[in-house]
């Protein structure tokens, strides 16, 4: 690049429209706000950490820093989970953060590398009730009526669009269902892999189609850091967490937080051995939180919500740029 | 040639799928809360000039198709082929076919710069500039006081497209298209 490369560059500009940037910032007094009425103390945790997160489908970023300790690895928080969750052990009780949080890759109208995350975590609260409460949380951001809020089994979402029980069709019948309607190929896919694309295909462009739709009892391969437990009704073992949905978009995600140390290690190695598996590179585990873990963490629930979504769909913008000052393109 | 990985694909690359060359139009990033990702690709395929949406996994890749886009002055047709000149100097001409040519034809005219694409050196495509100034050939009389009031009638180019003008073009004057829309912008 010529060293007068900037001359002419549209790039500069901001994202969003100063006036949008006026909203955002209305819009985080209110959450603010609705978490101050509910005495939910703000917090603020470090972005890098000794650990990243293992989460085979998420891509974390590194760096290498001089530090007290010498020249150490950190890694870019993909949420602010495992910090919020040292805090919960440590005593803090309920708590909410807007955190910057980063994924590497992860581009598109509803994705930025950099996003801010509102996490909330209420200790002795039951999975139910910290539904109802992102329900009242996104009300309260949104200015208009969404529509009533309706819980949604993930089997009778697989039943009812796709005739297809997620739990136990084989998986050469979900690989034959996905490649169809992705017209791609899924011979090496496995179950989950399988789920996901018909979830993000099929199932969620019709979710949150007026109502707020959370979708429960995902199945327990999908777990990630929540609880797992047997269905009363069908015997299935699901896990215990939950998605909220609006406007066919993905707005939170919640947990009845696993808070055994031995079951998360468990987790960790797995995911590490899977990333393996795939050809992705080993995350550093957050011992730190595994310690927290093991000296004891108070049961409870937490969930994450991507606030640049509820804010473009607030302000009825058609993607997260547009409610961002500066979109990764032109950071 | 190079391969690109989903993470590379965005607007305008060049890239095989089927067997045939295809342009990039948008790219969409598809995850569920948790789990595998997903890319949701519109490409448009450059010999058939329709669009495909297709998903990948994220992470795949597709080979890059050797696609150039040329600056081609357009020269004269020999009633098969309709031959065009490079514009860098080089005066290299190519010959297009129909299919190739397809709906252009109507815009061509002698010394005007289109965009040429070639696949393995191969033009498998036409398109024209933005606007274009074209002679009327055939339309009826011009009605005279008639400058500001609305009406359209249609009239002939000298390249063979008919477009709608207001009513007080003559046959003879030289007119300002746009060729995306197929509609009268001025007088040139």
């Amino acid at each position: 690049m010529s060293d007068d490369a900037w001359m002419g560059d549209g790039d500069w500009h901001p994202s969003a429209e100063i006036a949008m940037l006026r909203e955002r910032a209305r819009l985080l007094a209110r959450v603010r706000a609705f978490f101050a009425e509910r005495d939910v103390l703000e917090v603020e945790t470090p972005v890098l950490g000794h650990g990243g997160s293992t989460d085979p489908h998420l891509a974390s970023l590194s760096l290498e820093a001089t530090t007290p300790g010498g020249r150490e690895r950190l890694w870019l928080q993909t949420s602010p989970e495992f910090h919020m969750k040292r805090l919960l052990a440590a005593g803090s009780g309920p708590i909410f953060q807007l955190a910057r949080s980063f994924r590497d890759g992860e581009a598109g109208r509803r994705h930025n590398l950099e996003f801010t995350m509102l996490e909330w975590y209420r200790p002795g609260v039951t999975l139910d009730e910290l539904i109802a409460e992102g329900d009242a949380l996104i009300r309260h951001v949104l200015s208009g009526d969404p529509g009533p809020l309706r819980r949604r089994r993930y089997r009778e979402l697989f039943r009812d669009a796709l005739d297809l029980d997620p739990f136990t069709a084989p998986l050469e019948a979900l690989r034959a269902r996905a490649e169809t309607i992705g017209e791609l190929s899924m011979r090496d896919a496995d179950r989950d892999g399988c789920l996901d694309l018909l979830m993000s295909l099929v199932i969620e462009p019709e979710l949150g189609r007026g109502g707020v739709d959370v979708v429960i009892d995902y199945p327990a391969s999908q777990a990630a850091l929540a609880r797992k437990h047997r269905d009363p009704e069908d015997g299935m073992e699901v896990a215990a967490r939950f998605e909220i949905y609006l406007a066919g978009l993905e707005l939170a995600n919640g947990y009845d937080e696993l808070t055994d140390a031995a079951e998360q290690a468990v987790r960790f190695e797995a995911d590490n051995r899977q990333r393996q598996a795939l050809g992705k590179p080993h995350v550093d585990i957050d011992r730190h939180l595994l310690a927290a873990l093991t000296a004891g963490m108070p049961s409870g629930s937490g969930v994450a919500l991507g606030m640049d979504r509820l804010i473009q769909l607030a302000l009825g913008k058609e993607s997260v740029a547009e409610v961002m000052a500066f979109a990764t393109p032109r950071c | 040639m190079a391969t690109y990985s989903t993470n590379e694909f965005k607007g305008g690359l060049k890239v095989m799928l089927d067997g045939d060359p295809c342009s990039i139009l948008e790219n969409e990033f598809v995850k569920p809360g948790k789990g595998q990702a997903f890319s949701r690709v519109k490409l448009r395929n450059l010999i058939t000039g329709r669009v495909w949406d297709r998903t990948f996994k994220s992470g795949e890749s597709l080979e890059g198709a050797d696609v150039l886009e040329l600056d081609m002055e357009y020269l004269y047709s020999d009633g098969d082929m309709w031959h065009f000149m490079r514009t860098d100097g080089s005066f290299e001409q190519y010959a297009v076919d129909k299919k190739a040519i397809g709906d252009v034809e109507k815009w061509l005219k002698e010394q005007v710069v289109y965009t040429v694409t070639l696949w393995n050196d191969n033009a498998i495509a036409v398109s024209p500039p933005n606007f274009i100034e074209l002679e009327v050939v055939e339309t009826d009389p011009g009605l005279k006081g008639d400058t500001a009031q609305g009406g359209s009638k249609p009239a002939t180019l000298s390249s063979g497209a008919v477009v709608r003008v207001p009513l007080f073009i003559n046959e003879g004057e030289v007119l300002k298209v746009d060729t995306r829309k197929g509609e009268y912008v001025s007088r040139a």
